[in-house]
């Protein structure tokens, strides 16, 4: 049997009421559970993009993708393998303002691992932290023995290595 | 320039049916789509309205509309539970590849997420069984959403769509404006032709030895028929039916092998595993056709026409893939096929059918035990009608022994639930099928349990005068269940035994003329009177209770390894 593996979905679509639950429907009748989803608007005018990420093996990709592609409001969808993409996902961190000053181990994890404060305030101030998942992983469980408040990862953005033309692909399908 | 005028939303919606071709509406009115049903009251001349008795049946009855005329079935019903009652309809049509638009009344938009009186989230609740759904807040929106709506049920691989309007927006005046859609930017109805596919396709069809092809309704759906008799006769390949396509070929075609799957025939589910070349067209690889995928025509090299990209590789692994209309690859195909003969390859299929009719058919057809059969109820049928009623069947063992034996000549005859498999479809389809096809002959073959599913319906046939003949096969079981049940549950009859009621004075009650038989000798006089009668007619055979559909093809099992007892 073929391994399950991470692969991203990018979704070209109109921006219309109800197909993000239209999309994601198709992974729940699948049983598959979404690990990752953005909305964000893309590269061509009015055309909106979905990344999504799930844990999935190439054969169910392929025919999600085709499943996905199949439905009215969807431009053009594709998948990708982990490898095929630059990917980035941004976490917040919310820690108590006294663990900034305890012994600069905090102040060390941040400038390690280019990480930045974004805010400070009397009781707690904020870590922003862009990367892989691997990565922001790795800053929570270094900084949740300091008292991490809160935490959030945001969905994945993602771009393809390869020179695809999705752009002008999708110029001649919606134009 | 468009047409301007103002009208309010209501009246906008029936322009736009009208403007669609629209002239036939299912459906049942409620709060919420009351302007709706205002505005169709000045509108009878040109819409007519069949009310029937639960929104479940407006849909099926729109799918029988659908299935026998091609044109898109609609449906009015109100929001709330008139809303959800349309989801298996829905559900049906989408598995079914049907067209039918469906138009729920939704509360004013300012109520919207207020849990107000009969509000439901029908666009959430329908998304997965509908091609395309939409609600509509602002009547300016009704004419391009509708027809819209329209272009999408109709257009590629047919399937439902539902609008849902708020009951605001049905009141509201705006300027009418309508077009007719027929393109949509994001959508590609129907994958355009390569030709080097039907080269391909060519080829292994003119090398093939043993070819055989499975069609399904997309024959049907994309009118092909004569297509594929051509394709047939021309290269004189054995050729089977999906549950769906039958009807597309006269039954009684020599090259014509019966019916795949399940409960199919004998020759071509065993010889799916023996052909070198299937020829798969417009059907999709139902798990209910195929058996087990890893032994599924593992030696074939498998060619499929197909319109809708997804089912290419769903299910079975596919070459050869024809991607585009039916019509039109069959037409690009057909110059390139080579007339052929294959005497010994057909004479396999006529030995195993031999072996069939031997152990199966005769025993249904032409029984000597007491018991009336199944089969031999729809071999009158077939006598009665010249072999060319509309036969649309329930869900059960009926069902599967109508599909097996019952005969037709002309295409759109058959008219089935076939993937969601929905007991309680026959009555109100029949209806639908009988409104779409008035110079034809409808017979609805239903078991006892799905018959009182949908019972109700009885009143719109009541109502509409509409001549259906219903024929109830009495079990007094849930006949394939316990069919199941004596094979694979040590004959554990759990919950499938029915007592019922009496169907004749039910019918009666209802004004349709009615009879039950239950001895051999009394059963095709009493065809023939139901035939031969003008109105609706309620026919009730009482069978043998504990009948097997056979041959079988149990769950998980291989097309070879067909049971036949």
């Amino acid at each position: 049997m073929e391994k399950p593996q991470s692969f991203t979905f990018s979704v070209y679509t109109e921006n219309n009421l109800g197909l993000l639950n239209r999309i994601s429907q198709i992974f729940l009748k699948r049983h598959i559970n979404v690990e990752s989803i953005n909305a964000s608007e893309s590269e061509i005018e009015n055309v909106h993009r979905l990344t999504i990420v799930v844990e999935i093996t190439e054969a169910q990709a392929i025919k999600v993708a085709k499943q996905i592609d199949k439905q009215i409001e969807v431009i053009k969808a594709f998948y990708h393998r982990e490898d095929e993409t630059i990917y980035r996902e941004t976490a917040l961190y919310k820690m108590p303002i006294n663990c900034l000053y305890d012994g600069g181990r905090v102040q060390e994890l941040i400038s390690d691992t280019y990480a930045s404060i974004v805010n400070v305030s009397k009781d707690y101030f904020v870590i922003e932290k862009t990367g892989k998942k691997a990565e922001t992983t790795r800053l929570y469980n270094e900084l949740r023995p300091f008292g991490l408040m809160q935490f959030l990862r945001s969905g994945r953005i993602s771009v393809t290595k390869e020179v695809m033309d999705i752009s002008s692909e999708l110029t001649k399908l919606v134009s | 320039m468009p047409e301007t005028e103002k009208v309010t939303g209501s009246e906008a919606v029936m322009k736009t049916l009208i403007a669609e071709g629209v002239n036939l509406i299912y459906g049942y009115p409620g709060g919420a789509i009351m302007p709706i049903y205002d505005a169709l009251h000045g509108y009878q001349s040109k819409l007519k309205h069949v009310l029937t008795r639960h929104e479940q049946g407006a849909t099926h009855a729109a799918q029988g509309y659908a299935r026998v005329t091609g044109n898109v079935g609609v449906v009015f019903a109100t929001s709330g539970p008139g809303a959800t009652n349309l989801v298996t309809g829905l559900a049906d049509a989408q598995i079914d590849s049907t067209p039918m638009v469906c138009i729920t009344g939704q509360v004013s938009s300012h109520l919207l997420g207020t849990d107000a009186f009969q509000e439901t989230d029908i666009i959430s609740i329908s998304t997965p069984v509908t091609k395309w759904n939409y609600q509509v807040t602002k009547a300016s929106e009704i004419p391009k959403v509708l027809s819209k709506a329209f272009y999408i049920a109709r257009s590629g691989r047919p399937g439902p769509v539902l609008i849902d309007i708020t009951k605001d927006a049905q009141f509201e005046l705006s300027e009418y404006a309508y077009q007719a859609c027929t393109a949509i930017r994001s959508y590609k109805p129907v994958p355009t032709l390569q030709m080097s596919q039907v080269e391909k396709a060519a080829e292994l069809i003119n090398a093939s030895k043993k070819p055989l092809i499975v069609w399904g309704q997309g024959i049907i759906l994309g009118e092909a028929e004569q297509e594929l008799q051509t394709l047939i006769e021309k290269a004189s390949i054995p050729s089977a039916s999906t549950l769906l396509g039958l009807s597309a070929i006269a039954s009684d075609h020599p090259l014509h092998q019966g019916m795949v799957g399940m409960h199919g025939h004998l020759a071509p589910n065993k010889l799916t595993n023996e052909c070198d070349v299937l020829i798969a067209i417009g059907m999709r690889f139902d798990d209910r056709v195929t058996g087990d995928l890893n032994r599924y025509a593992k030696q074939a090299k498998i060619i499929h026409f197909e319109i809708d990209p997804s089912e290419v590789n769903k299910n079975v692994y596919v070459e050869y893939p024809v991607l585009a209309d039916v019509k039109q690859s069959l037409q690009a195909l057909l110059p390139l096929i080579e007339e052929n003969s294959h005497p010994n390859w057909l004479d396999e299929f006529k030995q195993l059918r031999k072996i069939e009719d031997e152990k199966v058919i005769q025993a249904q057809l032409s029984p000597t035990k007491e018991g009336l059969t199944m089969g031999e109820a729809i071999e009158c049928i077939n006598k009665a009608t010249n072999n060319d009623a509309i036969i649309v069947s329930d869900v059960g063992q009926h069902q599967m022994m109508s599909a097996r034996y019952s005969k037709f000549v002309q295409t759109r005859s058959k008219v089935d639930s076939g993937g969601l498999g929905t007991m309680g479809f026959a009555l109100p389809a029949a209806i639908g099928a009988k409104m779409g096809a008035l110079d034809r002959e409808v017979v609805a073959i239903i078991g006892d349990g799905a018959y009182q599913m949908t019972i109700q319906e009885l009143g719109t046939i009541m109502q509409t005068q509409a001549a259906v003949k219903i024929v109830v096969l009495n079990n007094e079981f849930l006949g394939m269940v316990r069919q199941w049940q004596e094979l694979f549950f040590d004959k554990r009859y759990a919950s499938t035994e029915m007592t019922n009621p009496n169907f004749v004075k039910i019918a009666e009650g209802y004004g349709i003329p009615a009879k039950s038989v239950s001895k051999r000798k009394e059963l095709a006089a009493a065809i023939d009177e139901m035939i031969a009668c003008e109105t609706a007619y309620f026919l009730e055979v009482m069978v043998e209770k504990e009948g097997n559909v056979f041959p079988m093809l149990p769950t998980g099992a291989s097309v070879s390894d067909v049971r036949l007892s």
